[in-house]
């Protein structure tokens, strides 16, 4: 009974971007397709976290940003003047500073009493800072002085794509694990408060910092895994089939791609899904499922529950951190002013309460869901506004607020969505079992 | 002669900038505090609260400033402030009547409430967005400075000069006001009392007899006002833009952090800690060191410790350092 209500959940969303392919175009259904896929792997990460363990994590902005920079550093040519400039030295001036931060929690640890050990962290803490800068900010300089107007910045190691995806997933599995010594095992909330920092901060220094990847100078044509567009419409072969299928080889060639990155795109889906299903079925998944549940009983048993905590919310991160790079690579661009918390973080919440916690499936199914409608409220209220304005003038100044206001409906929609899912449906589409 | 040169360029970049973001912030960060005593979760919608009265307000002036009236040389918004506090009490009763009663009766945990503001939040974000649109408003009228940098040379005759903006007098005054009665209210009223006791143990204030719907609804008055006039002064001050309400966030919350969750003179304090560092660490000390060093030592760089985009990185690392050594804030707070 139950299955077959969640299968025609699936159903029904394929069956939205099959309308969406009719009525519209198919390039518009396949994109949201794509975006559909990305958005359901974040899903499956917050899922993870909060579905299985109850962490309550809204920096997923920051991991999905970690992972357009390593699609970035992975996949872009290194740029050997900048190297030459000063690469080295800022490699060595961050060496420094993870090591001033070693010292200072050395210091930490090794003095018991309290004034000579705040005296210790604020001295090695102060003068290792302005070393640290003195080594810093020469290189930084030297780098950000080659070439501005296409580089500026260090480059990468010109290594396939498709590598970042697991560096992404590294990257944010790095940032968790920061994030996660500092502030796990206190409240909730106040995880929350510092998983929303750190977002916030991971993008700031994506913005300032140039000699990583441009800062808003942004980095754009990033190398793809799938054939160019155009590399398509001049092979004899491509036009061919496609003017055997009837279709015109540029729209041809641009469904062609956004097929190809939709099969890489479900092939990661899939094995991450596999994976999820697997751990919430074994005893570790169990595990989880009791720690959230009840963590004092958890803790009586025998399970160390801030070193379970820390695993998972290392392993949902790093998720976003995949999903992250996925992204980036579907873009073709890293643009980190383009990252904002309402799109990157709580967007991809709104999914998971939807879909239902706990439920990878749910996960899946609201990251599906929730993006189609992201992506398709703006057009509806627009429809929506010119039927209820259509006996005004054109230039009524109430018909023309309303006409530019329609892209801020999908913001409107989302939070009656989530508050009415909560209200009536708290457990979500399809609910944990 | 140099000396107080130096604590002039330090009054004008640095301490008074921070007293005006910092009684902002410490409104805001009370009325975060004062949620989280009474209703029990963090308000993430806090920040979009505070645009939604910001913009009644805004709206407000510009009908009095089009019917031609003025506040003389304080700003119109002033007299537009109590219509947009009125607006936002309204809102957050409704949602409360419709949103989080639901959730209170039903003694929810904490977190699911915390989700539940996140989806208001989505909410007020979309109408502010859909009403006023997500363009810079600047709003502020009358005169534009108590004293002015020409003034202030002419009346001192030293070579740097220092100017006061009106938004500036008025935040410290408003806010010194907005504490004073705030303070008055929760320790002299019997309401406020009943405020008090119901954040201390509502078990034994439900048992006294005292009306939790209404201490409850109070609250939702009394936040309203805080943010609706620290969000006036904030947009005064700078000017209103809704997202840069929704990234006042995190420094609110590192304010009530800081200063304890739940204890409204520790929002005040760290209201001003939090405006302090991030300030001081963003700013660029050369011009001050350069009449304090003596001569030989004056500094060749800028002496910023980190650029302004990094500000938040400075809430951010005061929160940290709080919760790994102090969670429960400089003035004991309620939480952990």
């Amino acid at each position: 009974m139950d299955q077959t209500r969640n299968i025609l959940y699936f159903v029904g969303i394929a069956a939205l971007i099959i309308i969406t392919g009719m009525v519209q175009s198919w390039n518009s259904a396949l994109l949201i397709l794509n975006m559909g896929l990305i958005s359901a792997v974040m899903a499956l990460g917050v899922n993870l976290q909060w579905g299985f363990a109850g962490l309550f994590n809204v920096g997923v902005m920051g991991f999905v940003a970690l992972g357009g920079l390593a699609a970035v550093l992975v996949s872009t040519d290194p740029v050997s003047e900048a190297w030459n400039a000063g690469g080295l030295r800022i490699l060595f001036a961050l060496a420094v500073g993870v090591g001033i931060i070693g010292a200072t929690i050395i210091a930490y640890r090794r003095i018991t009493a309290t004034r000579p050990r705040v005296i210790a962290m604020v001295t090695i803490l102060g003068l290792g800072f302005f070393l640290y800068r003195a080594l810093l900010d020469p290189a930084v300089q030297a780098v950000e002085a080659v070439n501005p107007a296409l580089q500026g910045n260090l480059g990468g190691l010109d290594l396939p794509i498709i590598l970042a995806w697991p560096v992404g997933g590294l990257f944010a599995a790095g940032a968790a694990w920061i994030i996660g010594k500092a502030a796990l095992g206190l409240r909730s909330d106040y995880l929350a408060i510092a998983t929303l920092g750190i977002s916030e901060i991971i993008i700031a220094i994506l913005k300032n910092e140039d000699w990583l990847a441009r800062g808003v100078k942004n980095v754009i044509g990033l190398d793809r895994p799938v054939p160019k567009e155009i590399d398509l419409q001049e092979s004899a072969e491509f036009i061919e089939r496609a003017s055997g299928l009837g279709l015109d080889p540029v729209t041809a060639s641009a469904l062609f791609v956004k097929l190809n990155y939709a099969l890489l795109f479900s092939v990661v889906l899939i094995i991450l899904l596999i994976m999820a299903q697997l751990s919430l079925k074994s005893p570790w998944g169990r595990m989880m499922r009791a720690i959230r549940d009840n963590e004092t009983a958890a803790a009586a048993m025998g399970k160390n529950v801030t070193n379970r905590h820390l695993q998972i919310f290392i392993l949902g991160s790093a998720i976003c951190g995949i999903a992250g790079a996925m992204m980036t690579t579907l873009d073709g661009q890293l643009t980190p002013g383009s990252y904002q918390p309402l799109r990157f973080t709580f967007l991809i919440w709104v999914m998971v309460i939807v879909g239902g916690s706990g439920n990878n499936f749910g996960a899946v199914l609201g990251g599906f869901l929730i993006w189609f409608l992201w992506v398709q409220v703006e057009p509806m209220s627009q429809y929506l506004v010119t039927l209820l304005t259509a006996g005004m003038a054109e230039d009524n100044a109430v018909r023309l607020h309303m006409m530019e206001s329609v892209a801020y409906m999908r913001l409107l929609t989302m939070g009656l969505v989530l508050l009415l899912v909560l209200r009536f449906s708290p457990r979500g589409l399809i609910p944990e079992k | 002669m140099d000396f107080i040169n130096g604590l002039v360029v330090l009054m004008n970049f640095v301490l008074i900038p921070a007293t005006a973001y910092g009684a902002q912030l410490a409104l805001g960060a009370l009325g975060v505090t004062l949620i989280y005593g009474i209703l029990r979760f963090s308000n993430f919608a806090h920040g979009d609260t505070m645009a939604f009265g910001t913009m009644i307000t805004v709206l407000v002036t510009w009908w009095l400033q089009s019917m031609g009236i003025s506040f003389g040389p304080l700003p119109t918004a002033l007299l537009a402030l109590p219509f947009g506090i009125a607006a936002t009490a309204t809102l957050l009763l409704l949602t409360d009547r419709g949103v989080y009663q639901f959730y209170r009766t039903q003694k929810a945990k904490p977190v699911i409430l915390v989700i539940v503001s996140m989806g208001v939040m989505f909410v007020m974000n979309g109408v502010v967005r859909i009403i006023i649109g997500v363009d810079d408003q600047r709003f502020s009228d009358g005169e534009r400075f108590i004293f002015a940098v020409r003034e202030f040379k002419a009346a001192t005759g030293l070579r740097e000069g220092m100017a006061l903006k009106t938004t500036q007098g008025i935040t410290v005054i408003t806010a010194l006001i907005v504490v004073i009665a705030l303070f008055w209210f929760l320790n002299k009223t019997r309401t406020g009392k009943s405020m008090r006791a119901y954040a201390d143990n509502e078990d034994l204030a439900l048992l006294s007899g005292i009306n939790p719907e209404r201490v409850v609804a109070v609250t939702w008055i009394i936040v309203a006002a805080l943010a609706t006039i620290a969000g006036v002064l904030y947009g005064l001050d700078k000017s209103f833009k809704p997202f840069t309400y929704f990234q006042l966030l995190l420094p609110i919350f590192a304010s009530a952090i800081v200063g304890g969750l739940g204890s409204p003179l520790g929002a005040i304090a760290g209201g001003f800690v939090v405006a302090y560092s991030e300030v001081t660490i963003t700013y660029a000390w050369k011009k001050v060191l350069k009449y304090w060093m003596p001569e030989a030592l004056e500094p060749s760089t800028l002496m910023q410790l980190l650029s302004t985009e990094y500000k938040f990185a400075v809430s951010f690392m005061i929160l940290i350092v709080v919760l790994l050594f102090k969670p429960t804030g400089l003035f004991k707070g309620k939480a952990y």
